[in-house]
C-alpha cells in the first residue's frame, strides 16, 4: 500500500529546484493545446523564444512587461507568507492608479523633483487602503478576506468606470472613458531611448530586495513569519497578531498600488480600465512560482513576462489564440503546487498493511 | 417609493428574480456541498466559465440541450476532480489551489472557445431552453404566473435543492459527508474512507457549479461572451457563508440577491438619469460584502473546513 510521509529534511537544491521544474513543465505541457489548434510546434517554441530574446526590443517588452508582476507578485508574497489571503490585488492596482492620476494630471503643477514621490506615496497609501478596509472587516466582523477582496475588485472596477466617465475624464479625450494625461514632469524616466521599459523596473527591484531582508532579518519580518506558519503560537508568544497583520496589509496592498502607479507614470501616461490585464492574479501566480521569497518573485515575473510576451508574438506569427500565455500560467500554479507537495512528503511503498502508523 | 412597492408586487420581477439567481443556486448548492465535507473550493468561478463555454459548444457542434448540460456537468467534475486531488490526498492549500483551478478552467475554456471559432465578430448563437408550461402549476394565481416563464433548468436547480437537502441531512451518505467535514477522524474510525467523501462531495459539487455556468449560456442568454460570469462565482461563496451552509437558507440567499439584482435594474431605468449607472452595478458586490458582515460571526463553520487531512497522521 502507498503511504504519505512528511520528508523531514529536503535538501535546499531540492526545493530550489522545483519552480524551474515546474516552469518546464507547464512550457512542455503547453506542446497539447498548440497541437489541439493545429500549428507547428517546433515552429511555435522557437517563434516564442524569438519573440522574447530575439531583439533588444524585445527583451525591453518582456521587462516592461515584468515590472509591474514585480509590484503586484511581492504584494502576494508578502500577505501569503503571514497567511493574510490578499486577493485584491488587482483591485488595489486600479487604486493606486486611480491615486496617480488624481494628482498628476494637473491638480498639482510642480517641479517633478516633489511631484514624482508625492504621486507615489499617495497611489501607495490608496492601495495600502483597498487592503485594510477588507482587513477591518476581518478583524471586526469575522468577514473572510478572500471573498472581501475579491468583491472589492469587481467593485474598484466599476468605480473606476465611473471615475473615467466623471471626475477623471480627460475634457479633451472626445468622449473617450480615459483620464487626462500624467504631466511631464510627473512621468518615471525611461531606461533606454526608444524602449518601453522605464525606471518602476528598478523601483521592482529594490523593494524586491529590501523585502528580502527586512522578511528575513527584521523583527518585523519575524513576527510575519511566525504569524503565518502558527497564527495560535504567535499570540501564545506575544506578538500583537492583529497590528502585524495589519502592518502586512498595508505593505501588500501598497505594493500592488505601486504596480498600479508604475504602469501609468512609468509606461501608459493615462489611465484606461483596460490598464491591467489581470496583473493582479498573475501575481498571485508568480508569488507561488518564487516560493513567497521576494528574490524569488524577481525571477518568477521575468518567466511569467517572457510566457505572456513569446505567445504574443508566437499568436501574432501563427494565430494561435494568445491565451495559450494564460493557460501556460495556470499550469505552471498547478505544477509548481504539485512540486511543492512533493519537496514535503514522499510517497512510501509498503508491503504490508500497516495498523498503527505512530 | 409606490413605485418601488409597484415593482415588487409584479409578477415579472419575481419572474427575473428567479431567472438572475438560478445560477446562484447552482453555485451555492455545489460551493455548499464541497465546503460541507471540508473543502473549500474558490475554482467556481472558473468552473462557472467552463461549464458555460462546454454546454454551449456542447450544443453548437449538435449534441442537444439535455447533452449540453450533462456536459457542462462534466467539465465541472473534472476540474472538481483536479481541486480534489490537489486538497485532498496531497493536502495542498485549498485557497490556492482554488485559484489555480480558477485561473486554468477559464484560460482553457477561452483557448478552447477561441480555437473553435478563430474569427467571428459576433458569437454565434444557439437555440436555448424555452420556458416550459406545466398545466397545473401555471393556474395558480401569482405563482404560476412566475414560474410560467422559468425554463427547465430552474425547475432543475429548484429541484437540486431539495436533493441536496434529502442528500445531506436524509441519508447516511450526507451524515457521513457531513461528519468529514466537521471532523474526519471520526469518520475514520468509523472505517469509512475521508478521502473518497472529500473527494466524492468537491467531484459532485463541481458539477453543480458547471451546470450553474451552462444556466448561463444555455438559458439565460444563447451565446458564449469573455468576461460572462464576472463575479458570479465569487458572490456564491459569499452566499454559503450567508447561508450558513444550510440548503434551504442558500436557496432563500441566491434569491433575495436576485431579486436585488433584479430591482437594481429597475431601479437604473426609473432614476438613472440623477444617478450614475455605476452605482447600481456595484450594488449586488456591495451588498454580498454586508452579507458576510452580518453572517459571519453566526456562521456555523464546518469545524474542519480548510484543514487537511492524511492518514495515520492525529
Amino acid at each position: 500500500m502507498i503511504r504519505i510521509e512528511n520528508r523531514n529534511s529536503s535538501s535546499r537544491l531540492f526545493k530550489f529546484s522545483i519552480p524551474i521544474i515546474s516552469a518546464v513543465v507547464s512550457l512542455i505541457l503547453a506542446a497539447i493545446p498548440l497541437a489541439f489548434a493545429g500549428a507547428n510546434i517546433g515552429e511555435a517554441y522557437f517563434v516564442m523564444i524569438k519573440g522574447v530574446f530575439g531583439s533588444v526590443f524585445a527583451v525591453s517588452e518582456m521587462l516592461t512587461r515584468a515590472t509591474p508582476l514585480i509590484f503586484t507578485g511581492l504584494a502576494a508574497a508578502v500577505a501569503f507568507r503571514a497567511r493574510l489571503w490578499n486577493i485584491g490585488a488587482e483591485g488595489q492596482l486600479y487604486l493606486g492608479a486611480m491615486a496617480a492620476v488624481a494628482i498628476g494630471t494637473g491638480v498639482l503643477d510642480i517641479n517633478g523633483f516633489f511631484l514624482l514621490p508625492i504621486i507615489i506615496t499617495f497611489g501607495c497609501l490608496m492601495g495600502a487602503l483597498g487592503m485594510v478596509v477588507p482587513m477591518a472587516l476581518k478583524t471586526r466582523f469575522g468577514a473572510d478576506e478572500v471573498v472581501t477582496t475579491l468583491l472589492l475588485n469587481f467593485i474598484i472596477l466599476i468605480f473606476l468606470q465611473m471615475m473615467l466617465e466623471g471626475p477623471l475624464k480627460d475634457p479633451m479625450g472626445l468622449g473617450w472613458p480615459q483620464s487626462a494625461p500624467i504631466l511631464d514632469q510627473g512621468m518615471l524616466p525611461t531606461l533606454l531611448t526608444r524602449m518601453r521599459v522605464h525606471s518602476g523596473l528598478i523601483i521592482g527591484l529594490v523593494l524586491a530586495i529590501i523585502l528580502q531582508i527586512f522578511i528575513n532579518r527584521s523583527i518585523w519580518g519575524f513576527k510575519l513569519r511566525a504569524v503565518g506558519e502558527n497564527i495560535f503560537a504567535a499570540r501564545h508568544a506575544g506578538i500583537g497578531v492583529n497590528k502585524s497583520l495589519l502592518g502586512v496589509a498595508i505593505c501588500s496592498g501598497a505594493l500592488a498600488g505601486l504596480a498600479g502607479v508604475s504602469e501609468v507614470i512609468g509606461l501608459k501616461g493615462y489611465l484606461t480600465a483596460d490598464l491591467s490585464p489581470g496583473f493582479g492574479y498573475t501575481g498571485i501566480v508568480v508569488a507561488m512560482l518564487a516560493g513567497l521569497s521576494p528574490i524569488g518573485v524577481i525571477a518568477a515575473a521575468l518567466f511569467i513576462a517572457s510566457v505572456f510576451v513569446g505567445a504574443d508574438s508566437m499568436s501574432r506569427a501563427m494565430g494561435v489564440s494568445s491565451y495559450l500565455a494564460d493557460l501556460v500560467v495556470a499550469m505552471s500554479l498547478i505544477c509548481v503546487l504539485i512540486g511543492g507537495f512533493v519537496s514535503n512528503y514522499k510517497l512510501t511503498f509498503t508491503k504490508q498493511k500497516k495498523v498503527t502508523t505512530k | 417609493m409606490i413605485d418601488i412597492l409597484q415593482i415588487l408586487i409584479s409578477e415579472s420581477f419575481w419572474a427575473a428574480s428567479l431567472r438572475i439567481s438560478t445560477p446562484l443556486i447552482f453555485g451555492v448548492l455545489g460551493a455548499l456541498l464541497c465546503e460541507k465535507s471540508g473543502v473549500l473550493n474558490l475554482g467556481i468561478e472558473g468552473i462557472f466559465v467552463a461549464g458555460a463555454m462546454s454546454g454551449w459548444l456542447a450544443v453548437w457542434l449538435g449534441a442537444g440541450l439535455i447533452g449540453g448540460v450533462i456536459v457542462a456537468g462534466l467539465a465541472g467534475a473534472f476540474f472538481g476532480l483536479i481541486h480534489a486531488i490537489l486538497t485532498v490526498p496531497l493536502g495542498l492549500s485549498q485557497h490556492v489551489s482554488g485559484l489555480g483551478v480558477t485561473l486554468f478552467a477559464t484560460s482553457l475554456s477561452y483557448f478552447i472557445y477561441r480555437t473553435a471559432l478563430p474569427n467571428v465578430s459576433s458569437p454565434p448563437r444557439i437555440e436555448p431552453f424555452r420556458p416550459i408550461d406545466i398545466p397545473i402549476i401555471s393556474d395558480i394565481p401569482f405563482l404560476g404566473e412566475i414560474m410560467g416563464q422559468q425554463t427547465a433548468m430552474t425547475w432543475l436547480a429548484l429541484l437540486m435543492v431539495f436533493i441536496v437537502w434529502f442528500v445531506l441531512y436524509k441519508t447516511p451518505l450526507g451524515i457521513a459527508i457531513q461528519a468529514v467535514g466537521d471532523n474526519p477522524n471520526s469518520v475514520d474510525a468509523q472505517g469509512l474512507s475521508v478521502y473518497g467523501l472529500r473527494i466524492g462531495s468537491v467531484v459532485a459539487g463541481s458539477a453543480l457549479m458547471g451546470v450553474g455556468g451552462a444556466f448561463l449560456t444555455m438559458s439565460a442568454f444563447d451565446a458564449f461572451f469573455f468576461g460572462m460570469v464576472n463575479g458570479r462565482g465569487w458572490v456564491c461563496i459569499a452566499l454559503v457563508i450567508f447561508a450558513s451552509w444550510k440548503p434551504g437558507k442558500a436557496l432563500l440567499g441566491a434569491v433575495l440577491f436576485g431579486a436585488f439584482d433584479a430591482l437594481q435594474v429597475r431601479l437604473q431605468t426609473e432614476v438613472g438619469a440623477f444617478v450614475p449607472g455605476q452605482i447600481f452595478l456595484m450594488a449586488p458586490y456591495v451588498l454580498s460584502i454586508f452579507a458576510l458582515m452580518i453572517a459571519a460571526r453566526k456562521a456555523d463553520y464546518p469545524r474542519a473546513l480548510l484543514t487537511p487531512w492524511f492518514k495515520g497522521e492525529r
